[in-house]
């Protein structure tokens, strides 16, 4: 293990109260344009406007608070809040904690942006509709799918489109009251059992075998009753199904379509395509894999892409172009209809445009090997600290990610992948996320690289997980007690907010049960 | 294979050096021993077909303004449209804190590291379940028409029916989403929507026929206050009672920013609760800026339908200190896969924040003053572009801040009137004449209280000068 420092760190600490709790009477944040005189002698007075059914009779009991304790206050949690950019967010494996460049931010805040209002006439959007038709044509090149849509608000959204369109696709031909299953597997997202599920379909999941998708499972899971695959490569475990072009046949020759969740792109831009190996659609998440910052999650976008035949279902309105000028397409009698209102969350998608921009082909590239490569550099670390473990494929290497397991931690010392998240953060990164449920891998945990970080982030990352895992057998207190440098002790009893009687969703509740 | 010249802002081990000596440490040769599982028939060869990077900051930002400004803003137009994407003031200090790169950027970090984050959005729930009335609130999800949809399905799995009524005067965006949601009528789970009729003369949903297609079938009545249209569905109270006497839900939709002064729907009996929040504190981004929120009654069918991830204020060791943890998470998509309640995701956090920036800096007086001034200015426009000759009204009944103009009557389409319009700078109201093709010429505005009276003034004269 490198010899690292460990940051002395400290979280702000506030000790910040709900803003339920702050405010006077009188106290006002902001001030709205009145109507003016002559609107006021114009117009019939509120009680002639309104039937006191219609009226609100109590005042919201919503604080009364001047502009800079309001400001105050939010600044505070903001630093009670350590995010990625602060916290060398590798932990959070699957998601791409990826830098989101500043300048795109500052480009998104234009008025060109933020002041449009989607049912414009078109001519006067044609700078988003541009961004929306250009970007589409990238992502077809990453993906060697025929055409996109941005409608979806995040990437489990895609995959519902996804559902839906299979619904769609099948009808179409008459077959959807017999093709009423869609397959997936144990390491794809759970949105990829979920969302068919909300579609209506009935869902397989492939058992593993050796951690890799079963292929003997999928061919005796297809049938006539077969709608679709939704799968992922490499699957949340880092792990590249190499078969993978079998499992598309083997749905095709079934009569099911392909779909991959591409959620675990960063490693294959440039490297690998959905359709070289067989997928009929696929999605990415702009959020991760291209850069549009997670905002406490969301907004985001699942860029749906789909091979031709799939094209008349796509959600309506698409961006067409006509000679030199964009427009929006509704005629679309075989489009599933509508998944989200206007046309998905634009300031994304802008974000990921000019970060495809400035990476260029070989940018793309080098972010998706580097990606892989500090992978392998965070693994060939890890692997020496004593405790953890890498399950499946023995000797096989992994992709972007590894979901890791502290199994043997706990056995050894009682401590496993809760404890060990609790204690990480008082060292200033951000805690790991553990696993997608259910915990097929025990006390599991998931870092993602990706290619952001440093060596140094790296080697600090890996330094802080050695630490805890030691103090785990030298000072079990230390851990047992975690976490020492945040803004507050551990939590007492999470089973307070599984019971009806103490949880507790919004101040009023609570005051109703706890301040009677 | 690798290019090792290649070094980029983005990418902190481009640098060759590094690389090597990452490699040299793991013992690989070059990470395409990593990429040798993937079969050669499968691996893409040659170069991406896009266009060579702009690795240039400044380059890069002229490039993207360039193509933005070919954007004309509701700045540089005198905007009346609305239907679901409203201009409002968006207040200075909500853009500072969402902009906060803290708030900007978190994810999933937990309790501990994310303490802020989970306070934000408590406050948040917490402003809003003053706002409507009510005590639960979950984490919102992608629009309005979404979390329509998704409460009838709570519905229906609570009443363990499968019909829903929705007014006829919906917006059909919102139910093209929940037909989505809801239907085809084949699959497993499908619950049939069906409109029940709006009454000609005020637009409000006509009670005789709801008692005519409620039945024991019914899982839900979805009403919206605002409606669509504009006008105040003041009925509530008798829909929510029609409703319960069925065994049905009552499903209110709102645009929550008239609740400082239109009844809250919890106070009317409204069962499940659902909206967007755009309209409080969020910019338009050309739709970019949709959220839908449900919030329900603090009971346990409740919470155990509700597809949303809903927090918790907890107790920590220490007296008097607070955390926040996920109510009952393993009834969710991420607990319980294709078994869980619908399916739940990535969708519009960073708007819950803004909200509640919003919420804060309003107080009660802001928004009671904002609804009373939107309802007055909305009043004032309508007012005045019925004195127009050929513009007649639609509904009697009193809208929030959108209205229908009927221009039937003078000879002209919306769609000529908004084009000459457009030539006077100003956005015209929404052509609604092939959405309810029954009320002919029909324009939906949208009055505000970014809206100065010399705004609606020139919209006048505008289209006094258009009608000629």
């Amino acid at each position: 293990m490198k010899d690292v420092k460990l940051r002395n760190y400290r979280a702000p600490q506030y000790d910040e109260p709900l803003i339920m709790e702050m405010g006077v009477p009188g106290r006002r944040g902001i001030m709205v344009p009145p109507a003016g005189a002559k609107i006021d002698a114009s117009v019939p007075s509120l009680e002639e406007l309104l039937s006191p059914r219609a009226r609100r009779q109590t005042p919201p009991a919503i604080p009364e608070i001047d502009q800079y304790h309001v400001l105050m206050h939010f600044l505070r949690l903001s630093q009670m809040t350590l995010g990625m950019e602060t916290g060398i967010d590798i932990g959070e494996g699957t998601c791409t904690m990826k830098y989101s460049p500043k300048v795109n931010e500052a480009l998104t805040r234009m008025p060109q942006m933020i002041d449009l209002h989607p049912l414009q006439p078109e001519e006067t959007l044609q700078g988003i509709l541009q961004i929306i038709w250009e970007l589409e044509s990238y992502l077809k090149a990453i993906s060697g799918m025929d055409a996109f849509t941005f409608q979806t608000g995040g990437g489990a959204h895609a995959t519902y489109v996804n559902a839906c369109i299979t619904r769609k696709y099948h009808q179409e031909r008459g077959e959807l009251n017999q093709r009423n299953e869609v397959i997936t597997t144990q390491f794809t997202h759970p949105c990829n059992a979920a969302t068919p599920s909300t579609a209506g379909f009935k869902v397989i999941i492939l058992p593993l075998k050796n951690g890799y998708p079963d292929i003997e499972a999928l061919k005796a899971a297809v049938s006539e009753r077969t709608a679709a695959i939704h799968m992922t490569n490499p699957e949340d475990t880092g792990i590249f199904n190499p078969r993978v072009e079998e499992f598309t046949k083997i749905v095709h020759d079934a009569g099911g379509l392909c779909f991959y969740d591409q959620a675990n792109a960063n490693g294959l831009m440039g490297i690998a395509r959905a359709r070289e190996a067989g997928f009929d659609a696929c999605h990415f998440n702009l959020h991760k894999t291209f850069s549009s910052p997670h905002g406490c999650e969301g907004p985001a976008a699942g860029a749906y892409g789909c091979s031709e035949k799939l094209i008349p279902y796509l959600p309506a309105p698409v961006v067409v172009k006509q000679g030199d000028k964009y427009h929006l397409d509704y005629d679309r009698p075989q489009s599933i209809g509508k998944v989200r209102s206007f046309y998905g969350n634009l300031s994304v998608i802008v974000k990921a445009y000019a970060w495809i921009r400035s990476m260029g082909p070989e940018g793309l590239r080098t972010a998706s090997e580097i990606s892989v490569l500090n992978n392998q550099y965070l693994d060939h670390l890890l692997m020496q600290i004593d405790g953890i473990t890498r399950p499946y494929a023995e000797g096989k290497p992994r992709f972007e990610q590894i979901r890791y397991s502290m199994e043997k931690l706990k056995e050894e010392t009682g401590f496993g992948s809760h404890e060990i998240q609790d204690r990480m953060v008082d060292f200033g990164i951000q805690s790991y996320w553990l696993s997608h449920h259910p915990y097929v891998v025990p006390e599991p945990f998931t870092p993602e690289p990706c290619e952001t970080y440093s060596k140094e982030d790296i080697e600090y990352w890996a330094a802080v997980i050695a630490r805890a895992c030691q103090e785990a057998r030298e000072t079990p207190e230390v851990i047992r007690q975690a976490p020492h440098n945040q803004p507050i002790s551990h939590v007492k009893d999470f089973d307070q907010a599984e019971d009806p009687d103490r949880w507790a969703i919004t101040y009023r509740a609570y005051r109703k049960k706890y301040k009677k | 294979m690798e290019n090792k010249d290649f070094v980029h802002p983005y990418i902190a081990n481009s640098v060759a050096a590094i690389r090597e000596e990452m490699l040299k440490e793991t013992g690989l040769k070059s990470v395409y021993d990593v990429y040798a599982e993937i079969p050669e028939k499968l691996r893409f060869k040659g170069r991406l077909d896009i266009p060579e990077a702009i690795p240039s900051e400044y380059l890069l930002k002229r490039h993207v303004e360039d193509i933005l400004k070919k954007n004309a803003t509701c700045g540089e137009y005198l905007s009346f449209l609305g239907a679901g994407c409203w201009q409002h003031h968006v207040p200075s200090v909500v853009d500072e804190i969402v902009n906060r790169s803290e708030f900007l950027t978190a994810y999933c970090g937990a309790n501990y590291s994310d303490l802020g984050k989970y306070q934000a959005r408590f406050e948040f729930n917490s402003l809003m379940a003053e706002l409507l009335d009510i005590d639960a609130v979950a984490n919102p999800i992608y629009d309005w028409g979404d979390v329509a949809g998704r409460s009838i399905r709570m519905a229906s799995r609570i009443t363990g029916k499968n019909e829903a009524l929705v007014p006829g005067t919906i917006c059909p965006q919102r139910l093209a989403e929940i037909r989505q949601l809801c239907q085809p009528e084949e699959m497993d789970g499908a619950i049939a929507i069906r409109l029940v009729d709006y009454d000609p003369a005020t637009g409000l949903m006509d009670l005789e026929d709801l008692r005519r297609k409620i039945s024991d079938k019914t899982a839900a009545v979805y009403f919206e206050n605002p409606s669509y249209l504009g006008f105040i569905e003041d009925q509530g109270e008798e829909i929510t009672k029609i409703a319960h006497a069925a065994g049905a839900q009552s499903i209110a939709g709102v645009d929550p920013i008239s609740l400082g002064i239109l009844t809250p729907p919890g106070s009317y009996g409204a069962d499940i609760i659902c909206g967007d929040l755009q309209s409080l504190g969020i910019h338009m981004l050309a739709g970019g800026g949709q959220s839908g929120f449900i919030a329900f009654r603090d009971e346990e069918i409740y919470i155990a339908e509700c597809p949303l991830e809903i927090y918790s204020i907890v107790d920590t060791v220490k007296e008097g200190e607070f955390a926040f943890a996920e109510v009952r998470s393993e009834r969710t998509s991420y607990g319980l896969r294709d078994k869980g309640k619908d399916w739940v995701g990535t969708a519009s956090g960073l708007w819950t924040i803004g909200a509640a920036v919003y919420l804060s800096l309003m107080g009660p007086a802001g928004m009671r003053e904002i609804g009373e001034v939107i309802l007055k200015k909305a009043a004032y426009a309508r007012n005045l572009l019925l004195t127009l000759p050929g513009v007649k009204p639609v509904f009697t009944q009193t809208n929030f801040k959108e209205f229908l103009v009927d221009f039937s009557g003078t000879g002209k389409t919306v769609a000529q009137i908004n084009q000459g319009l457009k030539e006077k700078k100003i956005f015209g109201g929404k052509d609604v004449s092939a959405e309810y093709p029954e009320l002919g010429q029909c324009a939906l505005y949208c009055v505000t209280e970014i809206h100065t009276e010399d705004d609606i003034q020139r919209l006048y004269h505008a289209l006094q000068e258009v009608l000629k």
